[in-house]
């Protein structure tokens, strides 16, 4: 087991961060937590990163215990906060320099970690971390976070702010680390990420809503979901929220995700109460579910 | 030691590759030793003074020709009446108004005895001061030509002494208000720019989001202050060195006492400052808080450091206060080094005090970092 967590509670005065929440990670395993913004993503990484202590329960990292083994913690994790914490005022080979002294070790013993990331920025490396692009420095706090082969990675919304190109080419990284042996927790709020996580868990409002695999979360999902399209869409959703018999209606793409809260739907019907509403163009058609969907339907219970 | 000795290396870096600190930490306080040691003195000079002379007599003329010859004093009116002279004070056109009565130079001769009136426009009650005492000189200084005078006419033996005078600020005449003020100054220098830098700096690894890096590697936190601070501490010295050059140079500041005792007793007294900062630092999360908290420091230590007003004329409560202000030591370790070329034993007490300060700051400072770190 490389974390384990057990009924981990923490509180912001009145505010609840983290609600008795327990899960835990299997070694070498790429989890995610999936979340919106303010879920307690964050808080709870600060506790598993010994920057914080939980009020209730007790967490274990890489077999250490986050109270009384901090310091070896600190020795066996990389941490990448979500927002950019490296010396903009150095140079990117500077920065990694630094962070390797201060693990105690150098940039050449472990460059076969971090080589794949590293050619990427080399070509910037008297650069400023300051001056550096979006992508680039989520590159180099990579790097820094692996400079000292940590066994757990944690990765706090990694990719928030960045480009799909430079998002895509990170996950690759990440399969990458994983495949060397490092367990990785990652958050994000983006869904599509979600599924690229070998588990995931979902958290809303300090709590886990579930646990599983990406295919079989969405397995969980209860009902038919509809794709519906036309050529409005604002009135597409207007109208089909003023529908009675509509049980969610969600903006999917160019399409809403529509499901209905009677067993035996028609789908002509719903055509049909949409043409009298004047929308034209109107499509209809079943589809899978995705994580959004099922995140979306259990947060609204 | 090496991460120590990396960390160090990286704010150096910092430092200088800060191209809008590098001008503050070395041009702003050469440029402020420079205007304040020649600016902050407290010679009073071109007083605007004015004069009625009631007498018109060789003798009255004769003593308005003695404040005319003083480069203190200018004369710039001669008020025909009592209510003319004050109302151009009250517009604050002249600063001393001398009467000289009617019968003047009769009453001198006959009587051996002669009042001369004197106001002094007191709103700055420092250079009040200092005026009257200049006045009495040159009234002195006339009473004695007089006096010859006197005794020259009747071919009497001289009469006593008829116009008393107060001695006081007798230095003033032999000592260079420079020499005086410089080393003082340097003080303040030092202090302020060693503990603005140090106070900033550990906030801003806080408000930039490095200090969250930081405490998820394994670095002991004696290890990050030490190689953070050490780096102000070099400065501080640095600053000492160009500003005893200036002093040397520009105004020619006699150094009489061991450079060795300057130094040893600066290593120590910067550790307090550095203290100071790290504890600032501590409890404030901005640097714009970390600065006000620094200034309303770095004003109460000025203020009470007895430079720029003595220690001796504060209240009693206040005066206990100052032994607290560890810029009052070096003040005086300054310029007992400096001018009076004390040794290491003279200034053992400071050195205790400063020490015990250093101890007691840097406690504190760690240890209040242990709780919120």
């Amino acid at each position: 087991m490389s974390i384990s967590v057990q009924h981990i509670s923490k509180s912001y005065k009145d505010v609840k961060a983290l609600n008795n929440i327990s899960f835990e990670v299997n070694e070498g395993e790429l989890f995610g937590l999936i979340g919106p913004d303010g879920a307690g993503k964050t808080t709870l990484f600060r506790i598993l990163t010994t920057l914080l202590i939980a009020e209730k329960g007790s967490a274990t990292v890489a077999g250490f215990d986050v109270l009384d083994d901090y310091k070896s913690i600190r020795n066996h994790v990389g941490y990448m906060p979500g927002r950019f914490s490296l010396y903009q005022d150095l140079t990117v080979e500077e920065n990694l320099n630094f962070f390797a002294t201060i693990f105690g070790t150098t940039v050449e013993e472990n460059y076969d970690l971090i080589k794949d990331i590293y050619v990427q920025i080399e070509p910037f490396k008297k650069r400023r971390a300051g001056k550096l692009s979006g992508g680039m420095k989520q590159k180099l706090a990579l790097c820094c976070a692996l400079i000292h082969k940590p066994k757990v990675l944690f990765l706090d919304e990694p990719t928030t702010g960045v480009d799909p190109v430079s998002r895509k080419e990170f996950w690759e990284m990440l399969k990458r680390l994983q495949q060397k042996g490092i367990t990785i927790l990652v958050s994000t709020p983006y869904m599509d990420e979600a599924a690229l996580c070998d588990r995931i868990a979902l958290i809303q409002g300090g709590e886990i809503l579930q646990i599983d695999t990406p295919p079989e979360i969405v397995k969980h999902y209860p009902k038919k979901l509809y794709n519906v399209g036309a050529d409005n869409m604002y009135k597409l959703i207007e109208t089909l929220k003023g529908y009675e018999h509509q049980y969610s209606v969600y903006p999917f793409g160019e399409f809403v995700h529509y499901t209905d809260n009677r067993s035996d739907f028609n789908s002509k019907e719903l055509k049909l109460y949409l043409e009298t509403m004047n929308l034209s163009n109107i499509s209809i058609e079943i589809t899978k579910p995705t994580i959004e969907d099922t995140f979306m339907e259990l947060a609204r219970l | 030691m090496k991460t120590i000795g990396y960390i160090v290396q990286k704010e150096f870096r910092q430092i200088f590759r800060n191209k809008a600190m590098l001008p503050l930490i070395f041009i702003l306080p050469i440029i402020q030793l420079v205007i304040l040691s020649n600016a902050a003195t407290f010679e009073v000079k071109n007083i605007k003074f004015s004069y009625i002379d009631n007498d018109r007599t060789p003798t009255s003329r004769a003593l308005i020709d003695k404040f005319r010859a003083s480069d203190y004093f200018n004369v710039i009116a001669d008020f025909p009446s009592q209510s003319e002279a004050s109302s151009a004070m009250l517009k604050g056109e002249v600063d001393v108004i001398l009467e000289i009565p009617h019968y003047f130079d009769r009453d001198l001769l006959k009587e051996k005895h002669g009042n001369l009136s004197v106001t002094i426009n007191a709103i700055d009650g420092a250079a009040a001061g200092v005026e009257n005492v200049y006045i009495n000189q040159i009234v002195q200084s006339f009473n004695k030509s007089i006096q010859v005078k006197l005794v020259q006419s009747s071919g009497l033996a001289a009469k006593p002494v008829n116009i008393i005078t107060l001695p006081s600020f007798w230095y003033n005449e032999t000592l260079n208000y420079k020499t005086f003020m410089v080393p003082g100054i340097l003080v303040l220098l030092v202090t302020m720019i060693t503990l603005f830098l140090s106070g900033m700096n550990i906030v801003r690894e806080k408000e930039i989001g490095t200090l969250e890096q930081i405490n998820v590697t394994p670095i002991r936190k004696s290890q990050f202050i030490i190689g953070k601070l050490f780096p102000f501490w070099v400065l501080g010295l640095g600053l000492l060195t160009i500003g005893l050059i200036i002093a040397k140079l520009l105004f020619d500041v006699p150094m009489v006492g061991s450079m060795v005792v300057m130094y040893f007793y600066t290593s120590i007294y910067i550790l307090v400052v550095l203290g100071i900062g790290l504890f600032i630092s501590n409890f404030t999360d901005t640097q714009q808080q970390a600065m006000f908290i620094a200034w309303f420091f770095m004003v109460i230590f000025i203020l009470m450091s007895g430079l720029f007003t003595p220690i001796e004329s504060m209240p009693k409560w206040a005066q206990y206060i100052t032994d607290f202000n560890p810029i009052k030591y070096f003040v005086e370790v300054m310029r007992m080094v400096m001018l009076k070329g004390s040794s290491l034993t003279d200034i053992l007490p400071q050195v205790i005090k400063t020490l015990l300060f250093a101890i007691v700051m840097n406690g504190l400072a760690v240890w209040s970092y242990k709780k919120t770190g």
